[in-house]
C-alpha cells in the first residue's frame, strides 16, 4: 500500500466532506450567505441566521453525517462478515425490527424520544433474535447467519405490512416517511458521535484482519486471524451501528450498500483505506442528499431515503461503467 | 526451527477412522510426502496440524507445545499452508494478495514495513510473478493463481510448509519447476515440508520420507525407498500399482 496515494485520497474525501457540510448549512428556506455563515460561527452576536443555524441546520447536518457514516461503515463490515457483495446494513433484519418498533410507537401516538427508543429496542431485539437462532446449534456459519437474517427480515416485512394496512391514513404518512428514512425529526447526542468515532478507530484497528478475512475463513485462520472472535465482534458492532443509524433517521436505504462498493470500485480495497473513506464519503453523501431533500420541492420535504436512491443509482452506474471500460 | 511431533494420533470423521495411532516426527530440513487415496484423510490431517481439526486421540506438538495451545498468530508465523482450493479470484491486485502472506508478521496496524514489502516482492519473483504485480487477480489463469498462492505461502516465511495438492492446475513443466523452487527455499531456510499429493512420482522425486495413509486407518511411515513399494501402494490405492526403477529414479504407474 502506497502511503502517499492513500493520504491523497483521504484529503480529497475530507474536502468533499467539508464542502457538503457547508452546502448543507447554506441551503434551506431562510437564505444564509457564506459571509453570514462565517460571522455566526466566529461571533456570538445573536441574529436570525445564527438562530436558524444553531437550532435547525447544524444539528440536522450533523445527524445526517453521523447516520451516513455509521451506515457506510456497517455496510462495509457486513460485506466482509457475510462475504457477500449484496450485504448491506439491513440484510440481517435489524432495520425490520427497528421499523416494527417505530411503527408500533407511531400507532400508539408516540413521537421524538419514545419513537427513537422504540426503534432502538426493536433493532436490538432483532439482533439477538437473529444471533440466537443462528447460534442455536453450536457453531454459526456465515450461510446460516445470512439465511436466518433474510428470513427474519421477511418476517418483519410482513408485520410492517400488517401495521401499514391497518393504520389510519394520518399515521400511514408518518410511517412511510420513517420507512423511507427521514431526518426532519432527527437529533443526535454525544453518544452518537462517540459511537461513530469508536467505530472508525476500531474499524481501522481491525482493518488488516478484514483484508484477510474477506479472502476466506480458512485462509484467514491459516494467516493467524482469530476468526471466531473477529466475526462476533464484526456482527455485534455492525449491528449496533445500524441500530443507531435507524434510530436517528429511520431506514435510509442505499448508503450502506453503495458507498463501500463505490469506494472499492474506485480502488480503495484495502480496509485501512476503505474504513475511514466509508465514514467520510457515507457521511458526506447523506448530508448532500438531505440538503436536496429539504430544498428540491421546498417548502415541502422529501424523505432523504428517496434522494439517496435518486442520486445514488446513476452515480453508481456511472462508476461501474467507467471502471469496467478500463 | 520447527520440530513437529505427532504422537498416537487418531482422527475420525463421521464414524470413519481416517488415521489411527499415527506417529511421525518431522525435523528441521525434512521433506515429507503425504499419500493416500481420495478420502483417506490427507487434507483432514493437514488441517489438524494447523489446529483446525481436533485430534480424537493423541497429540500434535510443535517444538514441544500442543498446536491447540499455541496462539493463532504465533502458529501462523511458524506454520504455513497451501490449501487445496488455492486462492479465490476476488478483486485485488497480485501484490495486495501476496502481502497478505506477511499478515502474521505485521508489526504496525497501519503501515507496511519496508522489509515485509521486500520479502513479498522476492516471493513474487521466485515464481516469476514480479511482472504481474499490478495485475488484477481475477485476470490470472489457473496456473498463475496457483503460483500466486505459492508465492503468498513463501512470503509467510513459515518454518513448516504444509502443501495440499500443490501441483493442482500446473502443467508438467511447472510442477517440477515450482516444486524445485519451493523445496530449495525450504532447504535454504532450514524449514521443513509436508506435501499431500495424488502424484506418487512427484512425492518420490521431492521428498525423502512419506506418510502413506491406508484405507482402514492404518498408516505406513518411513523413507520413500522403504514405503513406496508396489505392495504398499497397491494396498493403499486398492488397485494394482507397478514401478520401474532406473538408477535412483523410480516411476510408478497403475497396471
Amino acid at each position: 500500500m502506497i502511503a502517499q496515494k492513500q493520504i491523497l485520497v483521504l484529503i480529497s474525501l475530507t474536502v468533499v466532506c467539508v464542502a457538503s457540510i457547508v452546502f448543507s448549512l447554506l441551503s434551506g428556506s431562510v437564505d444564509i450567505t457564506a459571509t453570514e455563515l462565517a460571522r455566526s460561527i466566529f461571533s456570538s452576536e445573536p441574529s436570525l441566521s445564527t438562530q436558524v443555524l444553531q437550532e435547525i441546520r447544524i444539528p440536522r447536518t450533523l445527524a445526517a453525517f453521523v447516520t451516513g457514516g455509521l451506515l457506510a461503515l456497517s455496510g462495509a463490515i457486513m460485506q466482509v462478515l457475510l462475504r457477500n457483495p449484496l450485504a448491506d446494513p439491513y440484510i440481517l433484519g435489524i432495520s425490520g425490527g427497528a421499523a416494527v418498533g417505530a411503527l408500533s410507537a407511531i400507532l400508539l401516538g408516540a413521537t421524538g424520544f419514545w419513537l427513537s427508543n422504540a426503534a432502538f429496542a426493536g433493532a436490538v431485539f432483532s439482533i439477538f433474535l437473529v444471533f440466537g437462532i443462528a447460534n442455536k446449534f453450536g457453531s454459526w456459519s456465515v450461510t446460516r447467519l445470512l439465511l436466518t437474517g433474510v428470513v427474519v427480515s421477511a418476517g418483519w416485512g410482513a408485520v410492517i405490512n400488517i401495521l401499514l394496512t391497518t393504520s389510519s391514513t394520518n399515521n400511514v404518512q408518518s410511517m412511510l416517511f420513517w420507512l423511507m428514512g427521514d431526518l426532519s425529526q432527527s437529533s443526535v447526542n454525544p453518544a452518537h458521535y462517540l459511537l461513530l468515532l469508536v467505530g472508525l478507530v476500531g474499524g481501522i484497528a481491525v482493518s488488516r484482519s478484514l483484508n484477510v478475512l474477506i479472502r476466506g475463513e480458512l485462509l484467514a485462520v491459516s494467516l493467524g486471524v482469530n476468526v471466531q472472535s473477529l466475526r462476533l465482534l464484526l456482527f455485534f458492532s455492525a449491528s449496533v451501528f445500524t441500530a443507531t443509524a435507524v434510530t436517528i433517521a429511520g431506514s435510509v436505504g442505499f448508503v450502506g450498500l453503495i458507498i463501500p462498493h463505490m469506494l472499492r470500485l474506485l480502488g480503495a480495497r484495502d480496509h485501512r483505506l476503505l474504513i475511514p473513506s466509508c465514514v467520510l464519503l457515507g457521511g458526506s453523501f447523506l448530508v448532500l442528499a438531505d440538503s436536496l431533500a429539504r430544498t428540491l420541492i421546498a417548502p415541502q420535504q422529501l424523505p432523504v431515503g428517496v434522494v439517496t436512491a435518486v442520486i445514488g443509482v446513476p452515480a453508481f452506474i456511472l462508476i461501474l461503467r467507467s471502471t469496467i471500460r478500463k | 526451527m520447527a520440530n513437529l511431533k505427532i504422537q498416537s494420533l487418531s482422527l475420525h470423521i463421521e464414524g470413519k477412522t481416517l488415521c489411527h495411532d499415527l506417529n511421525v516426527q518431522v525435523g528441521e530440513n525434512e521433506r515429507w510426502g503425504l499419500l493416500g487415496k481420495n478420502g483417506a484423510g490427507k487434507t483432514t490431517l493437514l488441517h489438524a496440524l494447523i489446529g483446525q481439526r481436533r485430534a480424537d486421540q493423541g497429540s500434535i506438538e510443535l517444538d514441544g507445545i500442543s498446536v491447540y495451545d499455541i496462539k493463532q498468530r504465533e502458529l501462523a508465523s511458524k506454520v504455513g499452508i497451501l490449501f487445496q482450493q488455492g486462492i479465490e479470484a476476488l478483486p485485488a491486485t497480485v501484490f495486495e494478495t501476496v502481502m497478505l502472506g506477511r499478515h502474521p508478521h505485521a508489526q504496525s496496524l497501519l503501515w507496511d514495513d519496508p522489509q515485509d514489502i521486500e520479502i513479498a516482492k522476492s516471493a513474487l519473483a521466485a515464481f516469476d510473478l514480479d511482472q504481474l504485480q499490478e495485475r488484477a487477480v481475477e485476470s490470472l489463469s489457473g496456473g498463475e493463481l496457483q503460483r500466486l498462492a505459492l508465492a503468498m505461502l513463501l512470503a509467510q516465511t513459515p518454518q513448516l510448509f504444509l502443501l495440499d495438492e500443490p501441483s493442482n492446475h500446473l502443467d508438467v513443466a511447472f510442477q517440477v519447476k515450482l516444486l524445485s523452487v519451493l523445496t530449495n527455499k525450504v532447504v535454504e531456510t532450514s524449514a521443513s515440508l509436508i506435501m499431500a499429493t495424488h502424484d506418487i512420482n512427484l512425492a518420490f522425486r521431492f521428498c525423502e520420507n512419506v506418510i502413506l495413509l491406508l484405507a482402514d486407518g492404518e498408516s505406513i511411515v518411513g523413507s520413500c525407498t522403504d514405503v513406496l513399494t508396489e505392495e504398499h501402494l497397491s494396498r493403499a490405492y486398492g488397485c494394482h500399482i507397478k514401478s520401474v526403477s532406473s538408477g535412483e529414479h523410480r516411476l510408478f504407474y497403475p497396471a
